[in-house]
């Protein structure tokens, strides 16, 4: 009898009490000996339902073959020929909801650790060099113009270039990488493997415009009209932040989850004065909100000095929408859980400062549109927390900059710009869409994979155009007066 | 990265910078602005464009002291390169096509009302302008507005030039002489504009304000800037930073924008210790 090994085998992590002091990863990786072990969980599957899973449709079971074996560069190789980004994604990728989740050993035991191996593949590469410097394809003259340098926006641009076309991502912040730059903080993704990713991509041949904001800048008509872009992805995520509306507020410290994290991520507030951007350092911190984001706001707190970083979620621990391994390490961090818990009010000092929140108990009641039962307040059960820092992690609505100022372009009553999932094609013709503007908040690897489906589609579309204007000479401008897209 | 073109000593602590940026010069508007970073470390500061030109693809700026980050931008010389030049953000000034507008400015706002008298102009509305400075020694761009209004009024503390008072003190002499004004726009200090709220109300002259809230990206995803007005939040980088002034809930404005105060202290006696 082979041993059965039920559970993946264990990723070594930092010492709880260490890493909340500091800022360094938090997931250590697998060793060489511990991937082949995983590796080896895998029964390497006739038909793999685990790459039914995956976005990108990375061949699974192949590059676990290939770590099983020991041929961490082959595995390498398969998995590049995917994902331009498995470093980021091996760390990030909600893989218990994707591939993970159709293993077919799932249930029997614990599924085949697929995202530890990812990760334990691309930093093998990394530090190996094993990469080669892909060499930069030859820049055609088709250009095409992507907006938003996120996951989506990435994949499109590093997709079309080995095309051949000339791709120009325009980005309004000054540093590349959308929330994986500024979003995810560096314990859990270090901007090391975002920066050098993002190098890899401009070896790659596609060019970065930082500092342009798509709709002020430049608008997308004279992208398309003025600027000879034959085409235009628009990635923007949904950046917008949602503040719950309750009195007070706007008091002095009180962020955003996305300014939050924003002033430590990207502009490292956690190193002020060596860096000029300021954050509040709390002493007792809230976070509003149970999802991803508030985990890392959390962690964050805590990582700032907070003796006290509560979690407050008007809902129970059963419906919080944020990863379980994020959350057991925000509580293994020392991060407090305050569940059904409604904060209604904020109320500060003669400067201003957030002081105290206001707070109902709430109790779970019918289930609502989204099929979780209902937290409603129960009365009487007002109580005060005294705080320094409050952060709202409710979530984010796309930003309007780019509906605002394009010309035909249709949008839902979320603000979200309406893409086909199958092609990314918008309702203005040449104009693609794909990752968080379309889908509302949703995750790096679904971006991912609206940026390939999209590339593909424009590749299509501007072949096809290009067939159309050698057979009638003028087609070019009959088709831009069509209502519907090509 | 945008080149500074050209460097003028307005005074002893503002400086004007012409800087190549025609992407940026290419749609600006009047009342936009942009947001600068100097160096790998620094932060993302927002500042008015006071003047550009799509011709040449120059936007110009005026920056005075007041911090670490101010200093370090009055700092460079022609041939230097900004790190960082974002723009134009913000919604143009609501500029109306006919009347007569008088328009405020203050500090680095007596530079920054340029662009919108030369647009009222050119539309042909009447242009007032009224700027203010603590002394004559730290007036700027006195030719600059003149040329581009039909009547100019200056207003020091010290009254070295001009009256002696503050400028809302001229405007509501302005207004009680019937002077006719339709519409008042102003930019500078935020009690500057909180007063001139007040003086515009009673007579109920249409007033916005151009509020600078403290700014992290100037595109709408962090919500630093948030501003309450008429009762609702707004975002002052995306859907300012024009206001009503009169709905402008000022107390908040004025205490979020002291959120820092220590830190910028701090962060400046370390910048001059380090000199
Ligand atoms: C704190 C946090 C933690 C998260 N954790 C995870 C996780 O663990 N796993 C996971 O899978 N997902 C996670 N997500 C979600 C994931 O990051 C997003 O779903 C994903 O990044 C979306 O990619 P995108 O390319 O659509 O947009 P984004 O990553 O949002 O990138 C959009 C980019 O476009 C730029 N932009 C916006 N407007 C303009 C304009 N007008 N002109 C030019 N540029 C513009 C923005 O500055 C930004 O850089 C997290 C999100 C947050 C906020
Ligand atoms: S489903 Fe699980 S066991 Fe099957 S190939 Fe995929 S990872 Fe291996
Ligand atoms: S500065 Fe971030 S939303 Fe306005």
């Amino acid at each position: 009898m082979p041993i059965v090994y039920t559970k993946k085998t264990e990723m070594p992590c930092g010492d709880p009490a260490v890493r909340r002091t500091n800022w360094d990863e938090v997931a250590l990786g697998y060793s060489e000996e511990r991937a082949i072990a995983e590796a080896r969980r895998c029964i390497q599957c006739q038909e793999p339902l685990c790459e039914q899973g995956c976005p990108v449709n990375i061949p699974i079971r192949d590059f676990i073959r290939r770590v099983a074996q020991s041929d961490f560069e082959g595995a390498a190789r398969i998995i590049r020929s995917k994902n331009i980004l498995p470093a980021i994604c091996g760390r990030v990728c909600p893989v218990e909801d994707q591939c993970e989740e159709l293993c077919v050993v799932l249930g029997k035991q614990e599924p085949v650790a697929i995202g530890r191996l990812e990760r334990f593949v691309a930093d093998w590469e990394r530090r190996a060099g094993a990469h080669e410097a892909a060499k930069p394809p030859k820049r055609g003259a088709k250009k095409v113009a992507v907006i938003g340098s996120g996951p989506a926006g990435l994949t499109v641009a590093s997709d079309l270039a080995q095309l051949g076309y000339s791709v120009t991502i325009f980005e309004a912040l000054h540093a590349i990488g959308g929330v994986l730059r500024y979003g995810i903080p560096e314990f859990r993704l270090p901007k090391a493997i975002v920066d050098e990713d993002m190098e890899r991509l401009k070896g790659r041949g596609v060019e970065f415009q930082a500092n342009v904001v798509v709709g002020k800048t430049i608008t997308i008509d004279q992208l398309m009209d003025e600027m000879g872009y034959e085409a235009v992805f628009v990635g923007t995520g949904a950046g917008s932040p949602k503040f719950m509306g309750v009195p007070g507020e706007n008091h002095k410290g009180i962020y955003s989850a996305n300014e939050f994290l924003t002033r430590v991520n990207l502009m490292r507030a956690n190193a002020f004065p060596d860096y000029d951007t300021p954050v509040r350092r709390p002493k007792r911190a809230v976070i509003i909100g149970a999802g991803d984001t508030a985990m890392d706001a959390v962690r964050t707190a805590i990582r700032l000095g907070a003796d006290e970083a509560h979690i407050v979620y008007r809902r129970s621990e059963q419906q919080m929408t944020a990863r379980a391994e994020d959350y057991s390490r925000a509580k293994e961090e020392g991060a407090i859980f305050d569940w059904l818990t409604l904060p209604t009010r904020f109320t500060g000092d003669d400067q201003g400062w957030v002081t105290t929140m206001e707070c109902l108990r709430m109790e779970l009641g019918e289930p609502d549109d989204s099929g979780r039962r209902r937290p409603v307040p129960i009365s009487g059960s007002e109580f005060t927390m005294d705080i320094d820092l409050a952060v709202i992690a409710l979530g984010t609505n796309p930003n309007p900059l780019i509906p605002q100022t394009t010309r035909g372009l249709e949008i839902n009553d979320h603000g979200c710009v309406v893409a086909d999932s199958e092609t990314g094609r918008t309702s203005r013709e040449g104009v693609f869409a794909g990752g968080d503007i379309v889908t509302g908040a949703a995750t790096v690897i679904l971006a991912m994979g609206a940026g390939r489906v999209a590339a593909t589609a424009i590749h299509e579309y501007l072949e096809r155009k290009a067939a159309d204007r050698k057979r009638t000479p003028s087609g070019d401008k009959r088709r831009r007066h069509r209502k519907t897209a090509g | 990265m945008a080149r500074i073109i050209e460097k003028r000593h307005l005074t002893p602590v503002t400086k004007l910078f012409v800087v190549e940026a025609p992407l940026v010069a290419r749609n600006a508007a009047p009342g936009q602005f942009v947001i600068v970073r100097v160096s790998e470390s620094g932060e993302r500061v927002p500042i008015s464009i006071t003047d550009f030109s799509r011709q040449a693809g120059t936007i110009t700026i005026v920056v005075q002291v007041v911090g670490k980050t101010s200093g370090m931008i009055c700092a460079m010389e022609e041939g230097d390169e900004i790190l960082d030049f974002a723009g134009p953000l913000g919604r143009p000034a609501p500029l109306p096509e006919k009347g007569h507008v008088v328009l405020v400015g203050g500090g680095f706002g007596a530079g920054a009302i340029y662009p919108l008298a030369r647009e009222l102009q050119q539309r042909g509305v009447r242009v007032s302008a009224i700027v203010g400075a603590r002394n004559k020694e730290l007036l700027i761009l006195r030719e600059l507005l003149e040329s581009a209004s039909d009547d100019y009024h200056i207003c020091t503390d010290d009254g070295s030039i001009g009256h002696k008072g503050f400028v809302t003190e001229r405007l509501q002499d302005l207004l009680s002489a019937n002077a006719g004004f339709t519409h008042c726009f102003a930019i500078g200090p935020m009690p500057m504009m909180r007063a001139l709220a007040e003086a515009t109300k009673p007579s109920g002259l249409t007033t916005f304000v151009s509020l600078d809230p403290i700014m992290v990206d100037g595109t709408g995803m962090c919500g630093s800037c948030r501003v309450t007005v008429d009762g609702e939040l707004k975002f002052a980088c995306v859907d300012g930073p024009f206001f009503d002034a009169h709905k402008v809930n000022f107390d908040e404005a004025v205490v979020r924008s002291k959120m820092y105060v220590d830190e910028e202290r701090l962060a400046s006696e370390l910048a001059t210790a380090a000199r």
